[in-house]
């Protein structure tokens, strides 16, 4: 399940750069890319949280 | 309290008892078991140097006319130098000493002067929560159709509208403040690296407008349509030295003014100093070329005022806006958290919720005065120039004191409560660095000093940022020579007799 969550995060990442080179190279419209970066917004941040681990520098590594 | 201790005395005992009881649980130096690796600092850096004002900074320079080479010279040297001050100054003390700035800076200037450094530093990080928040209002105030103050135009408050999101922002900021900033530190650190992809993705995406077809281009675009050397508006003309100067101030109370031995004292070995440089490089060097692009062309469309929530929601849609408000309310929130734990040392019985609405209010105050984001890199340069004497002063404590012969902590030792030496070296550097500067640029010192200079003071023309070398040189040179007469004489009085070192 974990593994399932990290790709669909970086599936979300890939969804927020990608389409701006699509931009630059003129394959894709300005609407687009922002409905795509949108999307990638939503998959980012619906999956990361679950995964991703942040330590506060008051615990102890194990 | 004692019966026979004087009022006045027992107050000023007990604002010292409570400023070490705030920090009573992070008196000892850190344990081995809890030290970390460079993943956890690379990860703090550049979750931390992604933040609102990235979105401030890079326009910044665009509007004050900096050209291209003197931008993507003068981030790499300032930057590095940045780094640098991390690794080789900082991070070695902090693994020696492995005390947090609080505890160190009390053994050396005691107790009075590390209150006044507190307030300060609740002060300016007031200011800074403000400026995010100002940030997030800029996005949010779209969908509603609040224009955001042209600061440039002469706007110099916000529409009562915009005053109105700016308090509902800052008041839920100011409440999540109150109920801790432990899960709001996690979401920003899940927050970084969408957050650095949405600047670059949104810079990529506006370059063709700006008349690149390929990656070649990019150099030409940068000198003729982005960074032209050419200042917006009445804004004065940045250099090389501005850029390089403010890449190192922006961040020297951390470095230079050591308040991140903090951080570092759970680091394993100092050279994870130079995990500084993610944040650097990532932060204050890409976010700012992305942010510049965008400010760039948002303005070669025609439009004015580029403010973070326009230009992001112009090159990233929804996804750029979120991000203005995520990079803003992530970055408001630990910033608030921290003012209200400086203030609450210098405010005796309030409580800790009490403490951060007024914070709160200052920083919604601060928040509605464009002045302060269109000057932004002023600010941080003066908050820069405030604070580096105190980190020379811990590096001669530390590093040089032992070897000529000199007590460490003399002021602990001592049981004084007032460090005269650090008073002088403090605020004599630094408002030596004002005068430099002000004489030529604060109109009120301006007409104080008119005609009254020696022509070699009038010609030195002195911008904030070339001074963070020059004053913390200073600085450094009269805590020495100020230390020495200062432990001369408690050697004096010892031998007859009247000494106060045991």
């Amino acid at each position: 399940m974990k593994k399932v969550l990290i790709i669909v995060s970086f599936i979300g990442l890939a969804l927020t750069i990608v389409p701006s080179f699509l931009i630059f190279y003129g394959v894709i419209v300005m609407k687009t890319h922002f409905w795509l970066m949108g999307i990638g917004m939503v998959l980012w941040f619906a999956t990361a949280p679950f995964w991703m681990k942040s330590k506060s520098l008051d615990e102890v590594e194990k | 309290m004692p019966m026979n201790q004087p009022p006045a005395a027992a107050a000023k005992n007990t604002i010292i008892e409570r400023l070490d009881a705030l920090y009573e649980y992070d008196r000892e130096p850190v344990s081995e078991k809890k030290l970390h690796g460079w993943k956890t600092f690379i990860a703090m850096f550049a979750g931390e140097h992604v933040a609102g004002t990235e979105f401030v900074l890079g326009p910044l320079m665009v509007m004050h006319g900096v050209s291209a080479r003197d931008f993507f010279l003068g981030l790499l040297v300032g930057n590095t130098l940045a780094v640098l001050s991390w690794a080789l100054l900082t991070a070695p003390v902090a693994v020696k000493t492995r005390l947090t700035i609080y505890w160190q800076l009390k053994k050396l200037i005691g107790p009075y002067l590390t209150i006044a450094y507190s307030a300060f530093y609740a002060l300016i990080l007031c200011l800074l929560a403000g400026a995010m928040v100002n940030v997030a209002v800029t996005a949010i105030s779209i969908p509603f159709n609040i224009p955001n103050p042209n600061y440039i135009a002469g706007e110099l408050f916000p529409s009562f509208p915009w005053i109105i999101l700016a308090i509902i922002i800052g008041t839920v900021i100011a409440l999540l403040a109150v109920l801790g900033f432990e899960k709001i530190a996690h979401f920003s650190k899940i927050c970084a690296p969408w957050m650095i992809l949405v600047f670059f993705a949104a810079a990529i995406a506006v370059l063709a407008k700006l008349g690149t077809t390929s990656f070649g281009d990019f150099w030409e675009i940068s000198k003729t349509k982005i960074f032209t050397g050419v200042p917006v508006g009445n804004n004065t003309k940045y250099t090389f030295w501005h850029v390089a100067g403010f890449a190192w101030l922006c961040n020297a109370t951390q470095h230079m003014g050591m308040s991140d031995i903090t951080i570092f004292r759970y680091a394993k070995s100092w050279t994870q100093g130079f995990a500084s440089a993610f944040g650097m490089f990532l932060g204050h060097f890409g976010a700012w070329v992305a942010s510049g692009i965008l400010c760039a062309a948002y303005l070669s469309e025609g439009f004015t005022n580029p403010q973070p929530g326009t230009i992001a929601l112009y090159g990233a849609g929804l996804a750029g806006a979120a991000c203005v408000v995520i990079a803003g309310w992530t970055t408001a929130n630990p910033t608030l958290y921290r003012a209200g734990l400086a203030i609450q040392v210098v405010t005796p019985n309030w409580k800790r919720w009490k403490v951060t609405f007024a914070a709160g209010a200052f920083m919604i105050f601060t928040a509605c005065i464009p002045a302060i984001n269109a000057n932004l890199d002023r600010i941080v340069a003066y908050y820069g120039l405030f604070f580096i004497p105190l980190g020379a002063f811990i590096i001669l404590d530390v590093w040089l004191f032992p070897k000529i012969g000199l007590i460490s902590n003399f002021t602990e030792k001592a049981g004084k409560t007032f460090s005269w030496p650090a008073a002088i070296a403090w605020f004599g550097p630094f408002l030596f660095s004002l005068f430099l500067y002000g004489k030529d640029n604060i109109p009120v010192l301006e007409r104080l000093f008119a005609g009254t200079l020696p022509l070699w003071l009038e010609n030195i023309k002195m911008d904030l940022t070339f001074l963070v070398a020059p004053e913390w040189i200073l600085a450094a040179l009269l805590y020495l020579g100020l230390s020495l007469l200062q432990q001369n004489i408690s050697k004096s009085k010892q031998l007859t007799g009247k000494g106060v070192l045991a």
